[in-house]
């Protein structure tokens, strides 16, 4: 019982604390898992880490469920990714709720207004991101011509996205 | 049982392809809920969006979770997260409990690669279709001063995008609804 209040704890703190997503939450996650409750060394989860960096997903839940599952089986891996994702999607709920009742309000629809140059702020600087991790990983020309072959797939032509992800992974298994 | 079944194909594609962490799921998931299934529209999704970040915790489950909860519910809520998160946490339980060297063979590598440009060009779109929504909603002025001052305050004066959105919804329920009528004029 212990335990999985402890498997709670463990990963309660960083889904309330870890701002900006998933993996900003992950030196904290391994600052529970690791330094407070020794649950596995810096090694084991840095290897645990790599290996789920390479799975698609939410990096966070992923953490979550094996750490859970290794130290409390099943019930542990449940209660690791509740932790982690039910307290701030409760709030998002709810405050979501409060604005659609007031929807028609002009307050409310300055709010939509106001934060879309933000949210483009924000999506612009992750393109960014993940374009440079590309360029530094698999060079400049493979980059270009993936980006530009999905952009007139998904963009143009309108294939559904999964589709040339699919692509992309033959591409990439094939050419890098 | 329909929309189930939807909701369940739509989240398990976005975790299943969402290569780059939750954050690369979030065009993915754009895709699916406002042009696939339609079940919100771009306006709703940009609110979304932004509230999500002024919250704290993974992002790409907080959108699932209240997607899948404005579409059907509790239920719907269940679906949605788990269908986003339980494929890939099982299958890294696996590897882990079998081969630990997956993530060392060479295709795989180049696999996973190559799908990063691919989430890079989703999130340009992206970001061209919420600038230009903001062009729409207030001009072209008000629009890039606005992106320009936002983009100096998160770039360069690193202040975290929760607090800047937390002061913009503040400053637009506090405002004078004539005020701002000069403020466009202006």
């Amino acid at each position: 019982m212990l335990t999985y209040w402890e498997i709670f704890l463990a990963f309660f703190i960083p889904g309330i604390l870890g701002y900006g997503g998933g993996p900003a939450s992950i030196p904290l996650v391994e600052n529970e898992v690791v330094g407070r409750y020794g649950w596995m060394s810096v090694q084991e989860f840095s290897e645990v880490l790599a290996v789920a960096n390479s799975l698609p997903g939410p990096i966070a839940t992923k953490m979550a469920g094996y750490i859970g599952f290794e130290v409390g089986g099943i019930p542990g891996a449940i209660i690791g990714v509740f932790a982690t994702v039910a307290p701030s999607l409760i709030i998002l709920i709810a405050l979501l709720g409060l604005l659609y009742k007031y929807k028609e309000s002009p307050k409310v629809k300055r709010i939509t207004l106001f934060v879309r140059p933000v949210i483009a702020i924000l999506l612009g600087l992750m393109a960014w991101r993940f374009f440079s991790e590309s360029y530094v990983g698999i060079g400049l020309l493979h980059t270009a011509i993936i980006g530009v072959l999905s952009y007139v797939l998904i963009e143009r032509i309108k294939v559904h996205p999964a589709f040339v992800i699919l692509g992309a992974f033959v591409y990439g298994g094939l050419l890098l | 049982m329909r929309t189930q079944w939807n909701l369940f194909l739509a989240f398990f594609r976005v975790g299943i392809l969402g290569y780059g962490g939750g954050p690369a799921s979030i065009p993915l998931i754009h895709k699916e809920v406002v042009s696939t299934y339609k079940w919100m529209k771009d306006e709703e999704f940009g609110d979304m969006l932004a509230l999500a970040n002024t919250l704290p915790g993974p992002i790409a489950t907080k959108l699932a979770g209240y997607i899948g909860y404005r579409v059907s519910g509790i239920l719907g809520l269940l679906n949605a997260v788990l269908a986003t998160i339980l494929p890939t946490i099982v299958l890294l339980i696996i590897l882990l409990s079998t081969l630990a060297s997956f993530k060392d063979i060479d295709w795989v590598k180049g696999m996973t690669a190559a799908v990063i440009p691919v989430v890079g060009m989703m999130m340009a779109t992206l970001t061209w279709q919420f600038f230009d929504k903001a062009r729409k909603g207030m001009g072209w002025l008000q629009t890039i001063i606005m992106t320009a001052a936002v983009f100096i305050f998160l770039f360069f004066l690193d202040i975290h995008p929760g607090i800047i959105i937390a002061v913009l919804i503040t400053s637009a329920l506090v405002i004078r609804d004539k005020k701002r009528e000069k403020g466009v004029k202006a």
